[in-house]
């Protein structure tokens, strides 16, 4: 993976613009033509690290910026608001949530006062609704200070299951395509039609262990559509950017998936207990996530619950 | 039945101004001296009672919306001795008193499991009341937090769509062996402590009130639950068929609604 990262960085140089671009020691890294994203760190949410543990970005056209996934602090949403400022004096016109998760959506209020549209999956207003109460009480707390600011923003650009929705950006048209449930139940993605980019948001998780907030049966499904798509380069909501030739970080996450599914199908059709599950299931599957021991346990306890309805 | 449950609604309405002026600096050995008083008034209740039954739950638990447990008693089941209600309190819950298992000498063992929700940091216990109207309470400490006030349901939509929909999970059983069985339905059970932003309101409360399992005619457990209960409530449970007959589990809700389903052993 990093000698692909490094790879991507060999071909990014050759344009006009740095490949690394910091700001107070956050940093963004160019993954195609005015395509820039900050990969977040494989840890859990803390003050010291500003909630800034997923991947968010922004994309350059002709006439204005989206911003894909905005942070997960309002102090993250500053940061890569300055970080978009090195690069253009574009108007932000654009901020596209990816899904729901605080990791993602805690930085909107950051782009408040740039009056963008702020685009999400038809559900997103229902996810929000209900969980952000929670994200509130939860967050003020692990966040501390890098919170202050957070606001819960809805959406008012909705993108419907059944029909994907273009914007441009001006001579740079974006796709996105909103998901039946999968990591949650509302999950979009974004496709730089110019460049070939795909934006997965949680969809994809590489080295990071995935987390599971919708369905196994659906995320299965959905990789094996996202796995072919036709794609240059992709960005996970986790782990770093790579060129589609690679589709390592696809057949990880399938085979994590998969095998939760098939030795917890066994396990129920044994008359087996949610306790079995989380004490024996995918457990060598232990050395190649971060993070494992912080979600894996959670994830088999929401797919026994969903597969015991089959 | 309504008595029972008018009783249980009582209850938590006297436990909430209770438990709102004992607040912050009480200790957590105070909350449940209240809360002993109010659900057990002056009866003796033997504490750490390994000898009569245990509790299993996770000392920190993956999921706070749903939280396995499981009760069994050391001692069998007999006619002249027998556990005839299983309390089970969750301290710290926004409705302490999460359920209360009628339970059957002709059980056989008692081998009962559940999934819970918790709210934070709390001390949870199991109170076995015997025939003879004695108690005997195990406890754990559990730590977990946000099941009660979570998000309902990873998705709502599927949830609703298969309101009602139970099923009863067992092998087949052998006459006169010890057999596990599962009854489970599905149900959101929405706490009422669910905020919903849209409506500016709480999602009004809609949970499994009452689970009634019977063998051949009779009795084996009758739960009487809250919103402690997690989404698409379950109990697992081991019991010796000793004839041929239909094991049948019946379901009402907080609507009145019911739903049934049974299976021929």
């Amino acid at each position: 993976m990093h000698l692909l990262i490094s790879f991507i960085t060999l071909v990014v140089s050759s344009f006009a613009f740095a490949s690394n671009v910091q700001t107070e020691g956050y940093s963004v890294q160019r993954v195609a033509d005015g395509i820039y994203y900050h990969q977040g760190s494989h840890e859990e949410a803390t003050p010291e690290n500003l909630g800034a543990i997923a991947n968010v970005g922004f994309i350059i056209g002709e006439d204005c910026v989206a911003v894909i996934d905005s942070g997960g602090s309002f102090r993250e949403g500053k940061l890569l608001h300055q970080a978009i400022r090195q690069q253009t004096s574009l108007p932000i016109c654009y901020v596209i949530n990816t899904h729901v998760h605080p990791d993602h959506i805690l930085g909107n209020a950051a782009f408040k006062a740039d009056h963008p549209k702020f685009v999400g999956h038809e559900k997103l207003p229902a996810a929000l609704a209900s969980r952000q109460q929670h994200f509130a009480k939860q967050f003020s707390q692990i966040l501390g200070d890098a919170y202050q600011g957070v606001e819960f923003i809805d959406a008012d650009t909705l993108i419907s299951i059944d029909s994907p929705q273009t914007i441009d950006l001006g001579s740079r048209e974006l796709l996105l395509t909103a998901y039946t449930t999968a990591h949650t139940d509302h999950d979009l993605t974004v496709y730089d039609v110019n460049t070939s980019t795909l934006w997965t948001g949680d969809l994809l998780f590489v080295e990071r262990i995935p987390a599971l907030d919708g369905s196994i049966n659906g995320w299965i499904n959905a990789i094996d559509t996202l796995a072919n798509l036709d794609t240059e380069v992709v960005i996970p909501g986790h782990g770093p950017a790579f060129k589609s030739e690679d589709s390592t970080g696809w057949k990880n996450l399938l085979r994590y998936l998969s095998t939760v599914r098939e030795e917890i199908r066994l396990i129920i059709n044994d008359m087996g207990t949610i306790e079995e599950a989380t004490a024996s299931v995918a457990t060598q599957e232990a050395e190649k996530w971060k993070l494992f021991e912080d979600y894996h346990r959670r994830n088999i306890t929401a797919a026994f619950v969903e597969l015991e309805w089959e | 039945m309504m008595g029972r449950n008018a009783i249980f609604m009582g209850m938590l309405t006297v436990l909430m101004s209770f438990s709102f002026t004992l607040q912050a600096a009480t200790a957590d050995e105070e909350l449940w001296s209240g809360l002993k008083q109010t659900y057990f008034g002056d009866r003796e209740i033997h504490e750490n009672a390994d000898d009569v039954l245990v509790l299993e739950a996770p000392t920190r638990a993956e999921d706070a919306a749903i939280v396995p447990i499981r009760v069994k008693s050391v001692q069998p089941q007999t006619a002249d001795r027998y556990i005839k209600n299983l309390h089970i309190i969750i301290d710290k819950n926004p409705m302490p008193y999460s359920a209360n298992f009628h339970l059957s000498p002709s059980l056989g063992e008692v081998d009962i499991a559940t999934r819970v929700r918790i709210d934070q940091y709390t001390d949870m216990r199991a109170i076995a009341e015997m025939n003879d109207g004695s108690l005997y309470m195990v406890s754990r400490f559990v730590k977990a937090s946000g099941g009660c006030s979570a998000p309902a349901g990873k998705d709502m939509e599927a949830a609703m769509a298969r309101l009602g929909k139970m099923q009863i999970r067992m092998r087949d059983a052998d006459i006169g062996e010890m057999t596990q069985a599962q009854v489970v339905v599905s149900h959101p059970n929405n706490s009422g402590l669910q905020f919903d932003q849209q409506t500016r309101g709480y999602i009004p409360p809609h949970y499994v009130k009452e689970i009634v399992i019977d063998f051949a005619d009779e009795n084996l457990i009758t739960l009487e639950a809250g919103i402690s209960i997690s989404e698409d409530p379950s109990i697992r449970f081991n019991f010796t068929p000793k004839k041929h007959g239909i094991l049948k589990a019946m379901v009402s809700d907080s609507k009145e609604m019911t739903y049934s389903m049974d299976k021929q052993i």
